[in-house]
């Protein structure tokens, strides 16, 4: 094995197509770089093989990465993160029998809708002493932190009205046919599995939560950053270019085809296909129908590791940690992401480079041109459903703000 | 020092509880994998569990560690900056653990060594296992090539044998290559005569 090979750790999800199309469609090799993709059924083993030597880079959630890096039931190990590997492209799916008590419709819904109707099923099933039960992903992952934010701002309270637990991504859809949880929040294709085997109806996008919300990322230790910069520099630009090329027209059934394959997502093709596209089937038998913002792995410079998304994932791990906030956790989490690798690696290529390394989230609630230093750059709306922004600079007076 | 052990792989695991019983150990959970294992975990309150790397269920396991530190029941990775090495060997050997806080590392670390060893030889077992059965595999395509050779050129095995031989000589491959080609072959176009 040669200095310049990356192996990277993924889990069969939708959203790990940029390294596996980086290394299959020649972006790496481009870049004089060799990809060996390492795959994974849980996040807890993606983890350790990075902790621990086997990978050098990961697919990741993202508040895993600041999870490990704050020391979160472990000893701390700090990691970096110099690209974002998309926003959104979760949902969230309901059972069959629960999508019917809340009478979900044929389109995506309001969230804060569904949200009065799910909170009257609660308390009945609560009252009954079955409360709901929603499964996310992983303790630390962005899955978590949009359900809980959906739940709690339409007054349902997690870990009380409801219970959530933990299932990994290619176990969701079995956890809901087997009547385990009556709602997932999970990345593609489990969603649409679940919906085209009958069991699941999509109640929302996460999208909806969020609009922008940031997903999984490309994860490293910080010494292996340090050690490897060109490289890791030259691995930036690998996956950037194939994220521009993911999201051309004219690309998605090739990429979809690879996805597919057994090595990686080992998933339906058509399923895979439909996230790819926007189009999502909500319902078993139904139209996909199209919903543009589903998830973005490109535009609006989506790569870009924004110091202020750690600083929103850092401030709902407070919340749902239930510890006290600490200025220098907060500090250190917003170190994980690292805008200046990013830069520095795409310096020159022409692709838009924000001036700024924070922004207020959830501020914009329609498309503006943003300060950039190279390119030109245009963020769409970045709503959070309840209209609320997270300031970076004052997370103590948003979370005593948050019900 | 109560250890749960879970593996996906029920040999495994036995393999596993041997080694531990003979070092002393005799405080062992064996978990069920097929039936839900939080329930199990609590029920035992081991002071370390071991577990398989791959072992699909360590997300859902993390989440009841940590939801029990909640409850003042305090369990962290076994893992320790100041002993990766050992770490990566566990790692190496897919064996991950996870332990109550406070136990000593001193006490930890035999059983976790013990479980690398164990997990180290079973794998080694389980190659010596695959090559056998693969070098059976090759012996019956061997025997039936020969046996095709001997009716169809009407000669004795030795000189079906050299023919094999010969033919994989000359082609660089292996004689069970040769082999499984004629076996193919005649299944294929054994009728044309």
């Amino acid at each position: 094995m040669t200095s310049e090979t990356f192996r990277i750790g993924f889990l069969p999800l939708v959203d790990a197509a940029l390294p596996i199309l980086a290394h299959e469609l020649g972006f790496a090799a481009r870049e004089g770089l060799t990809i060996e993709l390492v795959r994974d059924m849980t996040w807890a083993t993606v983890r350790d093989r990075l902790l621990y030597g086997h990978t050098d880079a990961a697919h990741m959630i993202a508040p895993l990465a600041i999870a490990t890096t704050l020391g979160r039931d472990r000893p701390p190990v700090p990691l970096a993160v110099p690209f974002v590997l998309g926003l959104n492209g979760n949902a969230v799916t309901f059972s069959t029998r629960l999508a019917e008590e809340v009478e979900l419709g044929e389109a995506l819904g309001d969230p804060l809708a569904i949200g009065a109707a799910l909170k009257r099923v609660a308390a009945t099933r609560a009252a009954a002493g079955k409360p709901l039960r929603f499964g996310v992903v992983h303790r630390y992952s962005s899955h978590n932190y949009m359900l809980r934010y959906w739940l709690a701002g339409v007054g349902v309270r997690p870990d009380q009205d409801v219970e959530i637990i933990v299932t990994s991504p290619p176990f969701a859809a079995d956890a809901l046919a087997a009547g385990d949880v009556d709602g997932i929040c999970v990345g593609e294709p489990w969603n649409s599995i679940a919906v085209d085997r009958g069991v699941g109806h999509i109640a929302l996008a996460t999208a909806q939560i969020w609009r922008r919300g940031v997903e999984k990322v490309l994860a490293m230790r910080e010494a292996v950053l340090d050690e490897r910069r060109e490289e890791v520099e030259a691995l930036v630009r690998a996956v950037h270019a194939a994220a521009a090329h993911f999201i051309e027209p004219g690309a998605a059934e090739e990429s979809a085809d690879i996805l597919a394959r057994p090595e990686y997502l080992d998933a339906p093709q058509d399923a895979i296909l439909r996230a790819i596209t926007d189009r999502i089937r909500l319902t078993p038998g139904g139209d996909p129908i199209h919903y543009p913002d589903f998830m973005f792995q490109y535009r609006e410079a989506a790569n870009f590791p924004w110091r202020s998304q750690a600083a929103w994932l850092y401030s709902q791990m407070v919340r749902w940690d239930y510890m006290a906030f600490d200025s220098a956790e907060a500090a250190a989490a917003s170190d994980v992401f690292r805008p200046d690798i990013y830069r520095a690696a795409l310096a020159g290529s022409g692709a838009p480079l924000p001036g700024a390394s924070s922004k207020l989230e959830g501020g914009l609630h329609e498309p503006i041109g943003a300060g950039s230093t190279q390119g030109r750059l245009t963020l769409g709306s970045d709503r959070f459903f309840d209209g609320r922004a997270f300031d970076p600079d004052d997370i103590q007076a948003y979370l005593a703000e948050l019900p | 020092m109560r250890i749960a052990i879970i593996d996906t792989s029920a040999g495994r695991a036995a393999v596993i509880s041997d080694g531990l019983r003979d070092a002393g150990l005799h405080d062992l959970i064996l978990v069920d994998t097929t039936r839900p294992l939080v329930a199990q975990i609590e029920a035992a309150a081991p002071d370390v569990v071991l577990i398989n790397l791959e072992n699909p269920s360590r997300d859902l396991l993390e989440d009841f560690f940590a939801m029990s530190r909640a409850l003042a029941r305090p369990i962290a990775m076994f893992v320790d900056q100041s002993d990766a090495e050992a770490t990566g060997a566990a790692i190496d050997a897919g064996v991950s653990a996870y332990v109550v806080d406070g136990l000593s590392k001193q006490r930890i670390k035999p059983v976790i060594d013990l479980a690398v060893r164990r997990f180290q030889a079973f794998s080694r077992l389980q190659r010596e296992l695959d090559d056998a059965k693969n070098a059976l595999a090759e012996r019956a395509v061997i025997d039936k090539a020969k046996a095709i050779l001997m009716k169809r050129r009407q000669i004795d095995e030795p000189a079906a044998y050299a023919l094999l031989r010969g033919q994989a000589m000359r082609t660089n491959r292996r004689i069970s290559e040769i082999a499984e080609a004629i076996v193919t072959s005649e299944a294929l176009m054994g009728d044309m005569e």
